[in-house]
């Protein structure tokens, strides 16, 4: 994604200053996650309890869990989770949404009444809410959460591109291409498509940072992934229960949630300001 | 009795481009009943000379470059904020072109009018309520005791000016400053809320200056007139004296482009060319390149009002020649 | 009042929306793999509470009918039995709405709190270090895990300094307040950025609107401008946002209760998935789901209440 963003930069011209530390920041996380096997100095997973609870410092550069497992490691290898969590998460919904709102907004009528219908009853679920149910439907897993956020994300995404394309279904350059006898596919993939599919591209940048938050918060509940997989939310669960004698087992899995997710909001401001999508 | 003095007023925009002055050296006077008029083309600077005088400037940009404004003698311009608060509204009142926008969409119209007298006056909000009632009355909106509970949108055009007009007049102001109080209006309603501008000015003594573009407006309501232009005032005289001997070109041409007021079967006519922006004023005489008398004179020297007599001064140098070639 | 009557027509407008949120609900236990009579009555249970349970779902039926069946039991409020709690299940739920409720109401007033309070400041201070940083907070503040935020303020506040309990709600209001401070806070924190970023554009927008010149002009005091004005027109948006959010909001308690141990209908929902209590999870989703249309009726009664410009 972070390929995407810059080449979506070299289009845009210069964003201001933050935006260009939110792609740093976004950058960084995305070689992390690429070297984790290199960069990790533990194994993430295999126990030592000779090494339980280790404070910050020495070896163990951010302590150790009380299965001997050094912080750092498991943040590193959790990287390749929570930020796939990001990707993935808007991907779905995105795709889904986006051809969701076409039709609706191309065709109109009853079809768009049907699925404009579907929405609000999509949108009168708590968002999280609907999610867990899913989750608790399909079982807990990395699957389940993905099949959960297609399901209910989309409306975000199908409300934006409804609205270009009713805008866009009526322009010169759209009626032009029915004249000249080009099919719906056509005109809607090569002629509306283009033209409305950017507010959803620029939504969906702020939107990863709603789904690495939100993916980590289900492993926390216990609902995503499941130990002893190392991921930040996960570990952040486990260390709750050593909040009085071992802080750094809490703390530092959730600074990484925080550094990932204020990388992508950064970018995400900076890139919707440039379109003059916010304030 | 003087009422208003102002002298030499200048004010500035401050820009990346530099500072641009929007309002330069104006000057006029005002006596206690006295309605002047303040006539020039969009962007000559009378609201922003207008505003001034209340340090209401329109801009966080805009800032008074000197002269002085003299009210009962005081300098407004060097009063505190707290001191100016304490005469807007009370003792210099004003309303705005736009009554839509002027007044606030969420609050009924007579809690609008009855605000300067809670703030000003004191009063309990009770007291106020049955003043605004009174006031609403005095201008001339019907069924007060029920409109008063009213929000603006309820209210046509004419009936929001009103409804402004009475919370200007709220307190018992000396002095009104009404930025084309006229120009959104339909032409009746523009021809009624003049009327009860003049009735207020008879039964009270107010004083107002009237900010127009149109001549017309300016015609039918002032004792005086000063004519504005790329920020200065161009000629300013008592209104007979000013429309039937005009002495500035400008001000002949103003007059010449209304329609209704030449000669029956005469061409309207207009003034070539407009207004220059203000970073880019022209040397010398401000009107000269869009003058039909301009000589080289005209195109150097700075410029400033002439008194022909007491009460008429033009800043056309070649107000002789002028006159005499028309 | 005629105002409000258009407000009362919603209701009718509401309701294919509440028909599809009794849908997915029915759709989300039908879709849970395994036999349904199993997973009605848990491990145990006899041969004649099996055929009991099929007969008052109709289980042995099309699904349209078992939908059917489904909407008949809703409507007396039978929502079945919890295999875990041995109860109706509507028992078991009504006594976990008040705390939801009450970490709902107390979020909201704090997000509403902490909006207005950085919101103002940084309108104030435009482009300055104030409002830098409010900005800063505002981006950082999206992405701030509120289950981990959450027991930062245990570690620092309950267990450091000892100013708050670490978990639970109380008995009696002051208690409640007490203890569901910290839970409210969290909440707030990830309401409050999105609540702050609108109200600091509307407040910047709404201070240069002719209105506050007219208001200017009549010499009204700084305050009286700024709350009477400028501030009631600024509040319509942020409302209507709050409206839109409720459902974020909720989620946001859902998280936060299980992280202070509450009992509210967030602690219930997780852990009734964890004891396959799958009639739990189907109540107290669709009772969230309710709760979400029911707070959009009542923001568009306040929007109603607000704006007088709004006609039937």
């Amino acid at each position: 994604m972070t390929a995407a963003v810059l080449a979506l930069h070299q289009r845009l011209g210069s964003p201001p200053r933050l935006a260009y530390a939110g792609a740093g920041l976004s950058l960084f996380w995305l070689l992390v996650a690429l070297t984790a096997p290199w960069l990790a100095p533990f194994d993430p997973i295999e126990q030592n309890l000779a090494a339980t609870l280790l404070p910050p410092g020495g070896a163990h550069l951010l302590g150790t869990d009380n299965f001997g497992r050094d912080i750092l490691a498991r943040i590193i290898w959790g990287t390749r989770l929570d930020l796939q969590m990001g990707v993935f998460g808007v991907l779905f919904p995105l795709i889904i949404g986006t051809m969701i709102g076409a039709i609706a907004g191309y065709f109109g009528g009853i079809v768009d009444m049907l699925l404009m219908r579907l929405l609000d009853v999509t949108v009168s679920f708590p968002f999280l809410v609907l999610i867990i149910a899913i989750v608790a439907t399909l079982g807990p897993g990395l699957a389940s959460f993905y099949i959960a956020l297609a399901l209910v994300g989309w409306v975000s995404y199908a409300r934006l591109v409804r609205s270009r394309f009713l805008v866009l279904k009526s322009a010169d350059f759209v009626l032009a291409a029915h004249s000249l006898g080009f099919s719906h596919s056509r005109i809607v993939l090569h002629h509306i498509l283009p033209n409305a599919i950017m507010p959803a591209l620029v939504f969906s940048m702020s939107d990863a940072v709603i789904d690495v938050v939100l993916g980590a918060s289900l492993s926390y509940l216990g609902l995503g992934i499941q130990p002893p997989t190392a991921e930040w939310g996960l570990m952040i669960a486990e260390g709750q229960n050593f909040i009085a004698t071992a802080w750094w087992m809490t703390v530092f899995p959730g600074l990484a949630i925080v550094l990932l997710a204020t990388g992508f909001s950064l970018l995400a401001d900076g890139v919707a300001e440039h379109f003059g999508l916010r304030d | 009795m003087t009422l208003l003095a102002v002298n030499d007023l200048s004010v500035e925009f401050v820009t990346p481009g530099g500072r641009l002055r929007a309002v330069d050296g104006v000057s006029f006077e005002l006596a206690e009943g006295e309605v002047l008029g303040l006539v020039g083309e969009s962007g000559s600077g009378k609201t922003v000379a207008c505003r001034s005088m209340l340090r209401l400037l329109p801009s966080e940009r805009a800032r008074i470059a000197g002269g002085e404004v003299l009210f009962e003698g005081r300098d407004l311009l060097h009063e505190s904020e707290a001191q100016l608060r304490r005469l807007r509204g009370s003792r210099l009142a004003m309303i705005f072109q736009n009554p839509s926008t002027h007044l606030d969409p969420l609050m009924t119209v007579g809690r609008q009018v009855a605000e300067p007298l809670i703030y000003h006056e004191g009063l309990s909000s009770r007291d106020a309520r049955l003043r605004a009632i009174e006031l609403l009355r005095q201008v001339g909106i019907p069924d007060p005791a029920h409109n008063i509970d009213a929000y603006p949108h309820q209210f046509s055009g004419g009936m929001r000016q009103r409804a402004m007009i009475a919370g200007a007049i709220a307190c018992r102001p000396q002095l009104l400053s009404a930025d084309e109080p006229t120009t959104a209006l339909d032409v009746t309603v523009q021809a009624q809320i003049l009327r009860l501008l003049l009735e207020l000015r008879d039964d009270s003594g107010l004083a107002i200056i009237l900010v127009s573009h149109d001549l017309g407006v300016i015609a039918s309501t002032c004792d005086r007139v000063a004519v504005m232009y790329a920020g200065r005032i161009m000629e300013q005289a008592t209104k007979a004296e000013l429309l039937r001997h005009p002495r500035h070109p400008y001000t002949a041409g103003l007059i010449a482009s209304r329609p209704g007021d030449g000669a029956r079967g005469q061409e309207l006519r207009s003034i070539e060319g407009q207004l220059p922006a203000l970073s880019a004023l022209p040397a010398g005489c401000r009107f000269h390149p869009r003058c039909p008398h301009a000589e080289a004179v005209c195109r150097t020297g700075d410029l400033r009002p002439l008194a022909i007599d007491p009460t008429h001064t033009t800043a056309c140098i070649r107000w002789r020649e002028a006159t005499a070639a028309a | 009042m005629h105002r409000f009557a258009f407000v009362l027509h919603r209701p009718l407008q509401l309701l294919p929306v509440l028909v599809g949120i009794s849908i997915v609900t029915f759709v989300l236990v039908h879709a849970i793999p395994g036999d349904p009579v199993r997973l009605l009555l848990g491990a145990r249970g006899t041969a004649e509470t099996a055929a009991a349970i099929r007969a008052q779902y109709g289980l042995d039926q099309p699904v349209v009918v078992q939908y059917g069946y489904f909407i008949k039991n809703l409507l007396r409020g039978e929502l079945g039995r919890s295999i875990i709690y041995k109860a109706p299940v509507l028992a078991v739920v009504v006594g976990r709405i008040v705390p939801t409720l009450f970490l709902l109401a107390y979020a909201v007033i704090l997000s509403v709190l902490l909006a207005v309070a950085l919101g103002s400041v940084a309108a104030a201070r435009r482009g300055r270090l104030p409002d830098q940083a409010v900005r800063l907070f505002s981006t950082v503040g999206l992405g701030l895990p509120n289950f981990w935020l959450g027991i930062i303020f245990i570690m620092v506040l309950s267990l450091g300094l000892g100013w708050f309990p670490t978990s639970g709600y109380g008995n009696g209001f002051g208690q409640h307040l007490h203890h569901l401070f910290l839970p409210a806070l969290t909440v707030a924190a990830s309401m409050a950025p999105v609540l702050t970023r609108n109200l600091r554009a509307s407040l910047i927008a709404e201070s240069t609107a002719d209105y506050v010149s007219a208001a200017r002009a009549k010499g009204l005091p700084r305050h009286v401008i700024f709350f009477h004005h400028i501030f009631r027109n600024s509040l319509i948006p942020t409302v209507n946002l709050l409206g839109v959010n409720v459902g974020w909001l909720i989620g946001g308690t859902v998280v936060v209760e299980n992280v202070f141990s509450i009992p509210g209908l967030g602690g219930l929902l997780v852990s009734s998935i964890f004891a396959r209590d799958y009639l739990v999870v189907q109540s107290v989703t669709l009772i969230l789901a309710i709760g979400v249309v029911l707070t959009n009726f009542l923001v568009d009664i306040a929007t109603v209440a607000l704006d007088p410009r709004i006609e039937p």
